[in-house]
């Protein structure tokens, strides 16, 4: 038998979460051990494969001169490399910080700001290096994880649309909660991929999965008259 | 032939629906709106509820009789049933390369409360999925068995236009029994059969022979749902007026409020667009091909080798438009819209296509005076 694809997970600043979605596949977990050599993840084992790897997920953004530099050494070793979640597609919450003087916000924080070493902005890994694809989520989602997973090992592009919650909300015949409730809902630009959970809920989406394609056309005037109709 | 059945008696039709093997769908009263779902018997039916619309809203509100179908149409139709949002195609096994086309085995439905625009829309879509040289093998497996229970509106929403399509509000043919719900006097439906299939359901259901006065109270109903909404649309020159304004500076205004989410065409009884998802098991095993519910404002649905032909939310919107009030007659012979009011109240911009249609006669108008 030909060798098993080697895949690595890497962390840069996140909360892990995405890459406990791929702990949470459960059910799943046994046919991705089929499928790749899980070579490098450290929130699963602490044994360690030398690179390079076939597949890189990367969880997190770059905020410190240390993963600015990591982060080229695992493009080196990466033969692909996708980044996974809303730090490493965006820049994530810890982005905030980019509107604020960086000096008042690490003394706000901390007791000995001179502890800490970090840059002025949270960028998302495709700013650094070239990535293969972009899995947006927060937390990613664990099907859409699988796929894309899936779709690489069969060479395949992985369904991953790019429109909007509503269209996910629509085929699973969920009432719209902004129509029927007027509660504000950010599915109409958010991008699909959770399967409209919070409107399943009868809760409007808040935009975990980030912004849907072309989403900067959006009228946020014309989205906020919709809330409280 | 007409006959009357109490409305104490809707629950016999339910049991002789499912005495004969039909599964019943219809409407339900479910997280806050009428949805189309299992009935069990009619209790489950949303008496004593009406729908209140508007542009980007709906709401139920309480009615002060027991009406069991005295609302207008919530956001599911039909097509969930012979379209719905998800169908397997076929599956592969590397395994000696079988291909395997799914099984369309389906238990014959009854659709009960089908509204006289819905049973023009399944028309439309029978037109699209049935006819012609290529006939939808699953779309025709799910439609053969299927038992239309018309229900006449005698409640219709202040978005629906049907009157100005021909579509409503009374139900002429296409179904299989037509009722018409009857509050003046004894609490009745007035049910007309319009198939054999009809007939037999029918023998079976504790009726009296229509007298002259429950046929007059039928009629009243429907006239009054069609003054009700008459002038709401003007349909007549709508096809060549779209198609010579397809440069309007209009589309650059619709394109503010339009946020490209697709719900319009989603809820639309009409709309029939699809994409094929094909998806492979992690160890390469086998693959499937899904027909999913897609919509003409998601981007990927224009794209094609070399380029999008839709780019832009304005170039969307105006194919979403013209498709249905336009171009449609010219591939199907029939306007693409059967004035249900669905896209008016899902849209969460509360965008009115009976006005956008106005907004273009008048610059029209303005630009040939
Ligand atoms: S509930 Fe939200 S996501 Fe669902 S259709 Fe309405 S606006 Fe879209
Ligand atoms: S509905 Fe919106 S907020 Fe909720 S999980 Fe989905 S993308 Fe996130
Ligand atoms: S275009 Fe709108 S009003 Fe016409 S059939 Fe479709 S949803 Fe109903
Ligand atoms: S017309 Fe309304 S429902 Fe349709 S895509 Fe635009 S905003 Fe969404």
């Amino acid at each position: 038998m030909t060798r098993k694809p080697t895949l690595a997970v890497w962390k840069f600043s996140s909360c892990d979460g995405c890459q406990l979605s791929l702990l949470d596949c459960e059910d799943e977990l046994l046919a991705v051990a089929g499928a790749v050599e899980i070579a490098y993840f450290l929130e699963a084992s602490s044994a360690v494969a030398r690179g390079p790897y076939d597949l890189s997920l990367v969880e997190g953004s770059i905020t410190t001169p240390h993963d600015a530099e990591r982060i080229h050494q695992v493009r080196r070793v990466s033969k692909t490399l996708v980044s996974i979640g809303a730090c490493a597609t965006t820049g994530g919450i810890q982005a905030l910080r980019s509107a604020h003087r960086l000096g008042d916000l690490v003394s706000a924080v901390y007791a000995r700001p001179e502890y800490i070493s970090t840059l002025r902005t949270s960028t998302a890994i495709a700013d650094h290096v070239p990535v293969d694809f972009e899995l947006q989520g927060c937390p990613i989602a664990k099907a859409q994880l699988l796929e894309v997973v899936g779709a690489l090992l069969a060479g395949r592009r992985a369904n991953v649309p790019t429109y909007s919650v509503c269209v996910e909300c629509k085929r699973a015949g969920v009432p719209c909660v902004l129509v029927s409730r007027g509660l504000p809902c950010l599915g109409p630009a958010t991008q699909a991929g959770c399967g409209a959970l919070c409107p399943s809920y009868g809760r409007g989406c808040f935009g975990c999965f980030g912004p849907k394609e072309q989403a900067s056309d959006v009228e946020a005037p014309s989205l906020a008259s919709a809330f409280g109709r | 032939m007409a006959e009357v059945l109490a409305a104490a008696d809707l629950g016999v039709l339910l049991g002789a629906l499912r005495a004969r093997g039909y599964r019943v769908v219809g409407p339900r009263v479910a997280a806050g709106v009428i949805q189309y779902a299992e009935l069990d018997d009619a209790g489950d039916l949303p008496h004593g509820w009406t729908d209140e619309q508007a542009p980007g809203r709906y709401r139920l509100a309480r009615r002060d009789d027991d009406a069991y179908f005295g609302y207008a149409v919530g956001p599911h139709s039909w097509k969930r049933e012979l379209l719905p949002p998800r169908v397997r195609l076929w599956q592969a096994s590397r395994d000696g390369l079988a291909v395997e086309e799914e099984e369309t085995d389906y238990q014959p439905t009854a659709f009960v409360g089908v509204r006289p625009c819905e049973l023009a829309a399944i028309a439309i879509q029978d037109r699209v999925f049935l006819d012609g040289r290529f006939a939808d093998r699953d779309y025709a497996a799910r439609r053969a068995d299927v038992f239309l229970v018309a229900v006449e509106c005698g409640s219709p929403s202040s978005l629906c236009f049907c009157s100005s399509l021909g579509t409503g509000p009374g139900a002429t043919d296409g179904f299989d029994l037509a009722l018409t719900e009857l509050h003046a006097g004894e609490h009745r439906f007035l049910v007309r059969s319009g198939s054999s299939a009809g007939n037999a359901v029918l023998a079976d259901l504790p009726t009296r022979p229509a007298a002259r006065a429950d046929l007059e109270t039928a009629e009243q109903v429907v006239e009054a749902a069609a003054r009700a909404q008459a002038g709401r649309f003007a349909a007549e020159d709508v096809h060549d007026l779209l198609l010579r304004n397809l440069e309007s500076p209009h589309w650059d205004a619709v394109a503010e409020r339009c946020l490209s989410c697709g719900n319009c065409t989603l809820v639309c009884p009409t709309c029939f667009c699809t994409h094929v998802e094909d998806t492979s098991s992690l160890d390469g095993e086998t693959a499937a091909r899904d027909r999913v519910w897609d919509t003409c404002f998601s981007l990927r649905y224009a794209e094609m080798h070399g380029g999008n032909t839709r780019p832009t939310t304005r170039a969307r919107y105006r194919q979403w438009l013209t498709h249905k009030l336009a171009t449609w007659e010219d591939q199907f012979g029939t306007s693409g819209c059967v004035g249900c009011g669905r896209c008016i109240a899902w849209c969460p911009a509360a965008i009115d296509i009976r006005a956008e249609v106005a907004a273009i006669r008048q610059e029209d108008a303005h630009a040939h005076a």
